[in-house]
């Protein structure tokens, strides 16, 4: 069942005029964003802009109204379900950190290895030798080798947010999406989120939202602004930050 | 996984499923060891409930499925074995009737209903103990889970399925003797059902059963498809978004829990002799909630040891005092909940690897 997805045209992900409205609210506005392979995202725009509707969108939790989403050349992702996506290589890692908590962190990583996943298969399941160097090779680059034995609710704020990542390693996605990875960590924290996110670009493309814009900054090659459901601006961070309309919409603000 | 206290729950059951019977058949009557088959029937009784309490342990304790309608699944079971039971009987009933079970003569039936067909064999009978709890969990399922029916809902529709079934098995036009059920159960397979022996075999069989059952539902909740499942409980769209499908796996425990309790149904009906649509009863259904929060949920033994200890308890208490049985079982889930959320199993020691 997993079609890697066709990379020959160049993109990773073409959202074209995306349009999706809730009881007459545009969340999203003829939305059109192309995403790199191995590229380092970075989404920004105010509570509103659109910014989860559209990873929702990607991850098939919603149906737009209109437009076109695809992942490579030849997977339409308006047609998949929710795991049809996931196992097609989009991983996502949700705001609040959302690991599961009565599991150990192999146990965590185990669940979201790739492959098949029927009920009876996993009954017949065991780890294979590939399989438990993967899980290792995970907890080394999510810094949890020492944890690997504990249960996840155990886990500070952050090493949930890097297991939960670890978890979307797992499965070797092409394109992880990434909600607010920083919020509520400590400096530390964050840094180490931030090494994190740069040593997975280029093997993965890493599409994050966020608010810190410190650390949009600390990451970020391309910044692409959300507003009103669209795409306001797009291109270095300076860029962005010199762009008249981002000032007035956005940055101005604060 | 170690499973410690497994272990010891296997060896007890052994220990009851040999000793129980030997103590009956082999102590002369009068020793103070002596067993009555009075007592063997409770401890036969107490270990089908003890597998209806895994059945409802392994959707409820690991998946997060509250179903307040199991004694639906346990009482078809029943049902099937039931009606095995009753063509047994054949021209010995009151009316003398070969083919006709003595309620439908009663009812003035010319024929056996097209649903009775077969029941004359217990390899069929034995099957639809399996398929006919299996089926209507599917199609219930199917339709639930799909829907992503979860939560206090879907315990409630399980509760109304049950109801449902109690209102349709009452009714004499349905073809399974309305409210009187089925009762004068005369032999077994060819071995009578009033002898001692017979009952001691059924004891030994049913400990068995529910040795077997916990060694599959305890493979079950150990392999990796347990871990999907207790992810679900924790989580349940973010297991989706691994890649499960959360309603296959849903599907799949609950088809397995209900084949559990069926199969502990049609163990119970030739032990206790009669069964009747009350076992259909909602609050049957919730008297097994009950059991498995007192024993500890999603620990397996502790279902079963819970079902044995509550039981216990209602022997005892609706034999002194009947009309307080109620407010007690009442009065126990409410401070289990409270003061023992994990249980009477809680209070062992080292029950790390439990989860």
């Amino acid at each position: 069942m997993s079609v890697a997805p066709d990379l020959t045209t160049g993109k990773v992900l073409y959202l074209e005029h995306i349009t999706l409205s809730f009881d007459g609210f545009k969340a999203l506005n003829d939305l059109t964003l192309y995403v790199d392979p191995g590229e380092l995202r970075c989404i920004i725009g105010a509570n509103g802009a659109g910014k989860t509707t559209m990873m929702d969108v990607i991850t098939g939790k919603t149906r737009p109204d209109s437009g076109t989403a695809w992942f490579g050349r030849t997977i339409n992702l308006l047609r998949l379900s929710e795991p049809e996506i996931a196992q097609a290589g989009i991983g996502r890692k949700f705001q609040k950190p959302t690991v599961f908590e009565q599991l150990t962190v192999v146990e965590n990583l185990e669940l979201s290895l790739g492959g098949k996943k029927t009920f009876w298969h996993s009954f017949m399941a065991t780890l294979s030798v590939a399989e438990r160097a993967r899980i290792d090779e995970v907890l080394v680059i999510t810094g949890l080798t020492t944890q690997r034995r504990l249960r996840a609710g155990g886990l500070s704020h952050g090493q949930k947010q890097w297991l939960e990542i670890g978890m979307l390693l797992m499965q070797n996605p092409k394109l992880l999406l990434v909600d607010e990875p920083v919020a509520g960590m400590t400096p530390q924290e964050t840094e180490r989120t931030a090494e994190l996110l740069l040593s997975l670009a280029g093997e993965h493309s890493v599409v994050v939202v966020e608010h810190d814009m410190e650390f949009v900054r600390s990451i970020a090659k391309v910044v692409t602004v959300l507003h009103e459901g669209h795409v306001l601006a797009e291109g270095t961070m300076d860029q962005v930050q010199n762009d008249q309309r981002v000032k007035e919409v956005y940055l101005g603000a604060s | 996984m170690k499973d410690r206290y497994g272990l010891i729950f296997l060896v007890v059951l052994a220990l009851t499923g040999i000793g129980a019977p030997l103590l009956n058949q082999a102590v002369p009557e009068g020793s103070a060891l002596y067993l009555s088959p009075y007592a063997m029937t409770l401890i036969g009784k107490y270990m089908c409930y003890a597998m209806l309490a895994l059945a409802v342990d392994l959707v409820w304790g690991f998946c997060g499925i509250l179903s307040l309608g199991h004694a639906a699944f346990f009482a078809l079971g029943g049902y099937a074995m039931g009606m095995y039971l009753m063509r047994q009987i054949g021209g010995r009933g009151v009316y003398g009737n070969a083919l006709l079970p003595d309620f439908m003569v009663f009812l003035n039936w010319e024929q056996l209903p097209w649903f009775w067909y077969g029941f004359n064999r217990f390899w069929f009978a034995a099957a639809m103990v399996v398929v006919v709890p299996a089926l209507l969990a599917a199609v219930f399922g199917w339709l639930a889970f799909r829907s992503r029916v979860t939560g206090v809902y879907l315990s409630i529709i399980t509760q109304a399925l049950s109801y449902a079934l109690m209102l349709a098995f009452f009714r004499n036009d349905m073809g399974f003797g309305g409210n009187n059920g089925f009762t004068d159960f005369k032999d077994l397979l060819g071995f009578d059902l009033q002898a001692t022996r017979t009952r001691a075999v059924l004891l030994a069989l049913t400990a068995l059963a529910l040795a077997l059952s916990y060694i599959a539902c305890r493979a079950l909740v150990a392999s990796r498809a347990g871990r999907v499942v207790r992810a679900i409980r924790d989580g349940e769209s973010r297991t989706r978004f691994l890649g499960y499908r959360v309603e296959t796996y849903k599907l799949w425990l609950f088809i397995i829990s209900s084949v559990i309790a069926g199969i502990a149904g049609s163990l119970y009906v030739p032990q206790v002799g009669i069964i009747n649509p009350s076992e259909f009863a909602p609050i049957n259904s919730i008297e097994v909630v009950i059991w498995v929060a007192v024993g500890g949920r999603g620990t397996l033994y502790g279902a079963a040891a819970g079902a044995i200890l509550v039981n216990y308890a209602k022997t005892i208490l609706t034999g002194a005092l009947p009309e307080v049985w109620l407010y007690a079982l009442g009065a126990l889930f409410v401070l289990v909940t409270l003061f023992l959320p994990t249980g009477v199993i809680g209070l062992l020691p080292d029950r790390s690897e439990a989860s």
